[in-house]
């Protein structure tokens, strides 16, 4: 297949529909969307619980109800889209190889690429929990996917390690469905879910959030038969003598997501801080024509951010190839880049780079800061002026921050080459 | 004279509010940093109410064995355990479209359990 113009979309995600209807609506002709699973939604198709969409369609929808609204748009605009799809490779000339059982292993020489892969739990390997290895351990995601899809019960006597969202929710999921959950463990001194998960899903059935505790221990042979918890002290190792056994027959681990980078290191896109690729303010990675939004780029913990960042990929796409048709591509080298710096508790930004010239008369940066901060202000400068200076109650690293760069303010200081973002205590 | 802690959803700083109440009525609430929680923590003490999400079975379905389901509003918070037990055993045929009604005013509250994804059939 060589089709020079056509916008490729890796992933039928809430970041792959509204890069598609976006680009869409903004003149594209030749969109596909490949997708590895049976059905478009990614990962909102398992988050049966409601809260979403609170920003954009302010109501609170569950997650198949939010994906069905962008199917049934990417429907009404006849995108083409290929399901059981998996996408093997990304060259850097942007030829995207996959495969499924109806065309075979096949390549489509793409006008551009917009990366919407998601991402994915961190496995157990990543951590280094002492002690047996017996059945009964499942991510949280997994455990979400079993129930929630499959009406697969993991067990009935559980403890969970991680108080990111996910473990939260599955343990009201667990608990509703007549599982025990005897605790939520946690690392650091502050949960990195949502409080009202923490209220609604913990509170809510009685169920102990244990901060500053780890699971120092797996017993049982073929099944979990029970975990150690123990304090973790300032140093953020266990503290001897204070382990306490839980008798349980399931272990859930919830601890943290990745973005899926497999495709976006074969196409030999630069990563940066956020795991993902580092983009500059049209979303798009180190190589022309190729764009990243959603999870994949950084993980979200509202999907409507997801929606809003990857409208503005497609709408970039979608420019990109119009001007490929008229031979413009060329005309970016030499244009004036000024860098985005995270500094001070502020642990990464997207994007990583902003060319004035480029970007919209306002651009949204996000970001996410590196610890609990109360009574803080959050600052920009322009060079080595500060031009914002926001005092915040409190900032955690659970909620993503944003602030927004005017492009006036960039064009009317032409010698500024970077932007600093950084917390501050006055 | 009865004191109910609990935390504030309303944003990030999730503050600690007291509530004291003196026979069932509310006589004081502190805590609170904006009026916000205010509204929250009365209501979350008199009468607090959740919607419900859970799955039900669904056969012929083109994809999975579980239909997404959510109760179309909130009801009482003592009611989710009889709402979770009105769903057990509930088995529904595929097609079904988002919004259709699986059980009418579960549990007498008015409320309807909807489902939350179309399911097309398996042909
Ligand atoms: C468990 C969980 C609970 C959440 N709860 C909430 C909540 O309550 N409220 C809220 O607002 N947000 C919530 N979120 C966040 C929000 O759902 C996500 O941020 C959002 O789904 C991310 O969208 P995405 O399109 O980037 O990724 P995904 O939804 O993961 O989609 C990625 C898609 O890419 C496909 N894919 C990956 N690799 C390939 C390949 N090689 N070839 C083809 N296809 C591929 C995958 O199959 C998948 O369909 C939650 C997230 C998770 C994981
Ligand atoms: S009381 Fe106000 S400031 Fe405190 S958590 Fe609630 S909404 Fe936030």
């Amino acid at each position: 297949m060589r089709s020079e113009n056509t916008i490729v979309i890796i992933g039928g995600g809430p970041a792959g529909l509204a890069a598609a209807i976006s680009a869409k609506k903004n003149g594209a002709e030749n969109i596909l969307i490949l997708e590895r699973d049976r059905e478009l939604g990614g990962i909102l198709n398992q988050c049966i619980h409601n809260g979403f969409g609170l920003h954009t369609f302010k109501e609170e929808l569950t997650g198949p109800e939010y994906a069905g609204r962008f199917i049934e748009e990417v429907k009404a605009l006849g995108i083409p889209y290929k399901l059981n799809t998996m996408v093997l490779d990304i060259s850097p000339d942007k030829t995207v190889t996959a495969m499924n059982s109806e065309d075979g292993l096949f390549e489509i020489k793409a006008g551009a690429v917009i990366l919407c892969m998601g991402c994915r739990e961190r496995p157990r390997g990543a951590l280094s929990i002492p002690g047996t290895r017996p059945s009964g351990i499942y991510s949280a995601g997994t455990a979400q996917r079993l129930m929630n899809r499959e009406g697969f019960m993991p067990g009935k006597i559980v403890v969970i390690l991680g108080s990111g969202d996910i473990g939260l929710i599955m343990a009201r999921r667990l608990t509703l469905e007549g599982a025990e959950v005897k605790a939520v463990a946690e690392l650091m001194p502050y949960s990195g879910g949502l409080k009202r998960n923490i209220v609604q899903c913990l509170d809510d059935y009685g169920i102990p959030l244990l901060l500053s505790h780890t699971v120092t221990d797996i017993r049982g042979k073929d099944r979990v038969e029970s975990v150690v918890i123990s304090e973790v002290g300032p140093d953020g190792s266990p503290v001897p003598g204070t382990g306490k056994e839980y008798e349980c027959d399931t272990l859930l681990l919830s601890v943290g997501l990745l973005p899926e980078n497999e495709l976006s290191k074969a196409a030999g896109v630069k990563l940066g801080s956020t795991g993902g690729p580092v983009v500059n303010e049209s979303l798009e990675t180190g190589i022309p024509g190729v764009f990243a939004c959603g999870n994949v780029l950084h993980v979200h913990d509202l999907v409507d951010y997801v929606s809003e960042e990857a409208a503005n990929a497609g709408r970039h796409a979608a420019k990109y190839v119009e001007g490929l048709s008229r031979g413009e591509a060329a005309k970016t080298a030499g244009q004036r880049t000024v860098d985005v710096v995270p500094e001070n508790g502020v642990r990464y930004t997207v994007p990583v780079t902003v060319r004035p010239d480029r970007m919209d008369e306002e651009l949204t940066i996000r970001f996410r800061v590196a610890n609990v901060y109360k009574n803080i202000f959050v600052s920009v400068y322009l060079g080595e002026e500060r031009v914002q200076h926001r005092k915040r109650p409190v900032v955690a690293p659970g909620e993503m921050e944003q602030v927004t760069i005017k492009r006036q303010d960039l064009l009317d200081r032409p010698d500024v080459k970077k932007i600093t973002i950084r917390l501050e205590e006055e | 004279m009865e004191k109910k802690e609990l935390t504030c959803i309303g944003c990030p700083l999730g503050c600690q509010i007291t509530v004291t109440l003196e026979n069932d009525s509310i006589v004081s609430v502190a805590g609170n940093t904006c009026p916000r929680g205010e509204t929250y923590a009365r209501k979350e003490v008199t009468a607090p109410e959740r919607v419900v999400t859970s799955t039900v079975t669904v056969l012929d379905s083109s994809l999975d064995t579980c239909l997404p389901v959510k109760t179309d509003g909130t009801i009482p918070k003592g009611k989710i355990f009889s709402c979770m037990q009105a769903l057990k055993g509930i088995t529904v045929k595929a097609p079904v479209r988002t919004g259709d009604v699986i059980i009418e005013n579960v549990c007498g509250t008015g409320v309807d359990i909807i489902a939350t994804k179309t399911v097309e059939q398996n042909l």
